[in-house]
């Protein structure tokens, strides 16, 4: 559990780290918290040549808050979102997902942009990312570019991203006022990944019917995924029992998990619904 | 037996002095073997067999020995001669032919076995040239489960002809008789997992050649140096004066470190092979795949029942997976729960047989409180099964069967083949007093109106279970005290330090002995340098045994003191007075000990009756049907240890090993497939309690019972928090989940286990 010899860069600018991602055409990863890279380089998992600490580079490490959204600068950390208060208001479902995201030295160094270009099928942001219609703005040997987050996953630890890419942000879209949420998630202990978890959100219409309503889960497949047909069966209907219920038995259905060592897909399915239920109660109450 | 004897003016024991040793862990100025650095020293790597069973067809080492850095590639070919195997640390007539050489030469048995060692000036390069070596193993049938090894469907010796290592019989009255004579007859069958003890600073040593005085240093000993520099020595055919083990901080036992393991030797002989200091530091992965692994068993058991609940036998068969190989300890779980199964009740007529048997895993050997967690959790779910069937109250059938001091001394189950220890006696104690005192500590009768009963979506259980730990394992153990010319006072004991705050207990109990001030009293332990023979820590021994001696020694420089004083003060012996570290004459003229530099006297210990501290345990849980999660609400160990010697230590002892324990109840497993292969090789997979899992954790400690059998009084105490919980805690899981018919037979009782259970019974 030692790593395997390789070189280290620090650069200074954006489009120095581009340029020397591009000269080692996939052989230099950019280095950000560590936090997944690091264990993943001493268990000898990945070999590259060369890390490009992306610490050095301006302007990567913002939280944007305005009318259009928020924005998070790819080198935001976990404890940078959870010092920024005015989240709670601005965007509360962010904060109360980032709050299960491992333990408090993880946060001090675990990045947005790391978490998502890791890509952890069991991992809160992506999740968030998904649910909640992020955009991702990347910069690459071809320039600046963005993309759904929902085209960013494309299998376990496994992005759309080409070599040399660097994520530099990503926004969420404005939050409106009056707006229900809430996110559930289990796992074996508190600040472990997910076994599931569940993101929900819904705005109401004038007769108390729900609009709009964006509900996603993590841990249940290779990428976090949108429960379609539990939104499905809130839209349009007043929240009470029966569509909660209903909406619950529509995401056990809808998922396709796998067993692990930790737990069996029957397990991973039903507590989909009982999240999702959950998740659903708490934001009505 | 005697009484024992009231130690004069008590100032130190039995106070909750702060630890001496955490001043300078609490500042980072720990010594640990990874703070031992030798300037031309190398580093081992080890390449292990990556398959769970095969016959080794070549080793090719050529690209790792062309890499920079690279001094050595060791493997079986350099041995003259038979392949060493690591010792054993109890005799048995069977294990021979399973013991473990120390580098695999013809056979591979488990993933992980070590197959070749790299030297190379660094640890990362010696690891990068590991993954150089090229292994060519012919890849055998694999043998995981304990039914198919005992079926000897594969066999993992050829030459022993069976997978069955070991077979003990623990026997006591007539149990055929006792079962002919039942009004009842309760069977189950139940298994735990397998583990590891899973210390946070991972194996290390140092290995230092000197070629100039033919002398081995091995830095880096824990729990037994003394033993393992016997064995070091036979194996290097050296003098064991040749031989030294040197104890350096230690970031936990339980057990598994410090037993001797095939890297020890492996890197004493590339030491002197090298001529230089060698070093290791496992790594974690490594430790998953390395260090003994323990606790895998089941049982398959009986017990006759009058049908007032009195338990009149029990019998039938307990397995221990034991891995590939018989370690120096692997065959211990196997026969504790044999003689341990019945704990701190009266079970007049017993005949268990415990097998323990071979597979393709690491590996096993002891991990805290071994076999006697395994027997207790079977017993206490006996003991439900039981009273669930006589339609008896749980409570009560354990009070009807509880030991009482009337009983004492109370023979156990006398083991065969014998090991030295084959007979033992609960030594005192009425076990209803702990059991009574937890009922009311835990405010069970206001609870108990919680029992299964359905609270905000979770269902609440309850339960109590009681146990015995056994401790003070003999033989002897030795101490030395010396009087400083700074006129401080050095105390020397065998006894090893594990984290358990050995340099307080034995400061504390030097103190009191010499009556003289706590802060004038050095105590150094552990390494073979300072006494010529010694023991060390494990079996709940390290504070009754070590503590003993010290006494003795404390006692005997008393001696030498009033005969140095007498011709320094030019008095005779008897008229002096002494007191405090004082010796004075009726002339008024004194002498300190601290002006009586070079004084020492050497004490020991010799005692072979083990020491049974007795305890009950409640545990009160809410279990979520929906997540099958188990949320903790209060746990509560009361515990008579016959004399504390320090409250803060010992409550270090007993929450630690329970919070240990509900790891054990509900997250920790070394999960393998089929084939033999280890699928948890981190921490993240291998889920040990985190500091905010069970906050409440709460513990009484009695000492109303002193042991007769030592000086102190006091009982082993290093284990006992471990053993009732996988009983209690599944216990009350079972009380929560009654009306649902949920009955968990396994351990772990993780939150998808206990799920698919409920699942299971609401189908049913
Ligand atoms: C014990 C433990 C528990 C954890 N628990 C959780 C948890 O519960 N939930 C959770 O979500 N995470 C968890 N994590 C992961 C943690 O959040 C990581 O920090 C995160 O997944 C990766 O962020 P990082 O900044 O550390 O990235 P790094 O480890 O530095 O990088 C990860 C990957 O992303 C690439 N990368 C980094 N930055 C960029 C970028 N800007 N553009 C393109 N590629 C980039 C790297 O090359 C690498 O491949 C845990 C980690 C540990 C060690």
């Amino acid at each position: 559990m030692k790593l395997a010899p390789l070189d280290y860069k620090r650069p200074a600018s954006l489009q120095e780290a581009i340029a020397i991602l591009a000269a080692h055409d996939g052989a230099a990863l950019p280095l950000a918290g560590g936090q997944s890279l690091i264990p993943i380089l001493a268990f000898r998992l990945a070999a590259p040549t060369m890390l490009v600490d992306l610490r050095g580079v301006p302007g990567l490490d913002g939280i944007a808050i305005g009318p259009g959204g928020v924005r998070l600068g790819a080198m935001v950390r976990w404890r940078d979102i959870e010092d920024e208060k005015r989240l709670a208001a601005a965007w509360p479902l962010l904060p109360a997902v980032i709050s299960h995201i491992a333990h408090y030295q993880i946060r001090n160094r675990g990045t947005v942009g790391g978490s998502l270009a890791h890509a952890d099928p069991a991992a809160e942001l992506p999740g968030l990312a998904v649910t909640c219609d992020a955009t991702i703005e990347i910069v690459g040997r071809d320039g600046p570019r963005e993309i759904p987050a929902s085209a960013l996953f494309v299998g376990a630890l496994s992005t759309s991203l080409a070599a040399g890419d660097l994520i530099v942000g990503m926004r969420l879209p404005p939050w409106r006022d009056g707006r229900r949420w809430a996110f559930e998630e289990f796992a074996l202990r508190r600040g472990d990944f997910a076994i599931v978890g569940v993101a929900a959100y819904y705005d109401l219409d004038d007769a108390g019917r729900v609009v709009d309503a964006h509900i996603g889960a993590i841990g249940v497949s290779e990428y976090p995924i949108r429960l379609t047909a539990a939104e499905q069966a809130l839209n349009g209907s007043p929240i009470d029992d029966a569509t909660i219920a209903a909406a619950a038995r529509a995401a056990c259905a809808m998922v396709e998990p796998q067993d692990d060592i930790h737990a069996s897909a029957a397990y991973r399915r039903a507590l989909v619904g009982t999240l999702t239920e959950r998740a659903l109660a708490r934001a009505s109450a | 037996m005697k009484a024992p004897s009231p130690m004069s003016p008590n100032t130190y024991v039995g106070q909750p002095i702060e630890r001496v040793e955490d001043l300078r862990f609490l500042r980072g100025r720990g010594q640990y073997i990874d703070d031992i650095k030798r300037d031309d020293q190398v580093c081992a790597a080890f390449v292990r067999s990556a398959v769970a069973h095969g016959r080794v067809r070549s080793i090719d080492a050529t690209a790792a020995l062309a890499m920079p850095g690279v001094r050595a590639v060791i493997t079986a070919a350099d041995f003259d001669g038979p392949i060493p195997t690591i010792p054993f640390r109890r005799p048995n007539p069977s294990i021979g032919p399973y013991a473990q050489p120390v580098i695999a030469s013809d056979k591979v048995r488990y993933v992980g076995e070590p197959v070749a060692v790299v030297i190379a000036d660094t640890a990362e390069r010696a690891e990068d040239a590991a993954q150089e070596v090229v292994l060519d193993i012919e890849e055998l049938p694999a043998i995981v489960g304990m039914a198919p090894a005992e079926a000897n469907e594969v066999l993992l010796f050829e030459a022993a002809g069976g997978n069955v290592a070991s077979v003990f019989v623990g026997t006591l009255g007539d149990a055929a008789a006792a079962f002919a004579a039942a009004d009842r007859v309760v069977r189950g069958a139940f298994r735990t997992q397998r583990q590891t003890a899973m210390p946070m600073e991972t194996r290390g040593l140092l290995a230092e050649w000197n070629a100039t005085t033919s002398h081995l240093t091995m830095f880096g000993a824990a729990k037994l140096p003394f033993f393992n520099r016997r064995a070091m020595a036979a194996m290097m055919n050296l003098p064991e004066a040749q031989v030294d083990y040197i104890e350096l901080d230690v970031g936990g036992g339980f057990g598994a470190r410090g037993e001797f393991y095939p890297e020890d030797f492996l890197l004493a002989f590339a030491a002197r092979r090298l001529g230089c200091p060698v070093k290791w530091i496992e790594d974690r992965r490594e430790h998953f795949l390395a260090t003994g692994h323990a606790r895998e068993s089941a049982c398959d058991i009986e017990f006759a029942l009058r049908s007032d609940g009195i338990i009149l036998g029990a019998r039938g068969t307990l397995f221990s997976n034991i891995g590939a190989y018989v370690r120096p300890n692997g065959i211990t779980p196997a026969r504790n729960m044999v003689q341990f199964l019945s704990g701190p009740y009266r079970i007049p007529n017993i005949h268990f047989e415990g097998r323990g048997i071979v597979t393709n895993k690491t590996p096993a050997g002891t991990y805290r409180g071994p076999g006697r967690y395994e027997g207790c959790f079977y017993c206490e779910q006996m003991l439900d099964l039981s009273a669930d069937k006589l339609g008896l109250d749980r409570l009560e059938i354990r009070r009807r069967n509880l030991l009482t001091d009337a009983d004492m001394p109370y023979r156990l189950a006398t083991i065969s083949p014998s090991d030295g220890a084959a007979e033992t006696f609960c030594d005192s104690g009425d076990y209803r007093s702990t059991f009574e005192r937890c009922i009311i500590e835990s405010g069970w009768a206001e609870k108990a109106q919680l029992q299964g009963r359905l609270i905000d979506g979770r269902y609440h259980g309850l339960a109590i279970g009681n146990f015995i730990e056994g401790g003070a394992s003999g033989p002897q153990e030795n101490a030395r005290i010396d009087v400083e010319a700074d006129g401080m006072v050095s105390v020397y004991a065998g006894s090893s330090a594990i984290g358990q705050g050995t340099e307080t207990v034995l400061g504390q109990i030097a103190a009191d002995a010499l009556e003289i001030p706590f802060e004038r009293i050095t105590v150094l332990h552990g390494s073979t340098t300072y006494l010529s023979e010694g023991w060390g820590s494990y079996g709940s021994r390290g504070t009754v045994m070590g503590g003993s001696a010290v006494i003795d020694a404390a006692q005997g420089l008393i001696a030498k003191f009033r005969g140095a004083a007498a011709i320094a003060l030019d008095v005779a012996e008897k008229e002096l007075h002494i007191a405090n570290g004082v010796a004075s004459a009726p002339n008024g003229r004194s002498v300190k000990l601290a002006q009586m530099a070079g004084l020492s006297c050497d004490g020991s210990f010799k005692n072979s009756k083990a020491t049974y501290t007795f305890g009950a345990a409640m545990a009160h849980v809410a279990v979520d049907p929906k997540t099958g999660h188990v949320a903790v609400i209060d746990y509560l160990a009361v515990d008579d240890v016959g004399r504390i010697i320090n409250p803060l230590t010992l409550h270090g002892q007993v929450t630690g090993a329970a919070v240990q324990g509900l790891g054990s109840v509900f997250s920790e497993e070394l999960v393998y497939d089929e084939s033999g292969q280890i699928l948890v090789g981190s921490l993240a997979d291998y889920l040990v309690p985190l500091a905010t899992d069970y906050p409440t954790i709460r513990c009484v400690s009695l000492e109303n019972y002193p042991s007769p059998n030592n000086p102190l009084g006091a009982k082993g105490a290093g284990e006992g928090g471990i053993i009732p919980v996988g009983g209690v805690v599944l216990s009350a899981v079972t009380a929560a989940l009654q009306s649902l018919g949920v009955r968990p037979r396994e351990l772990p009782i993780s939150p998808p286990k206990l799920w698919a259970l409920i699942q299971q019974a609401a189908q049913a």
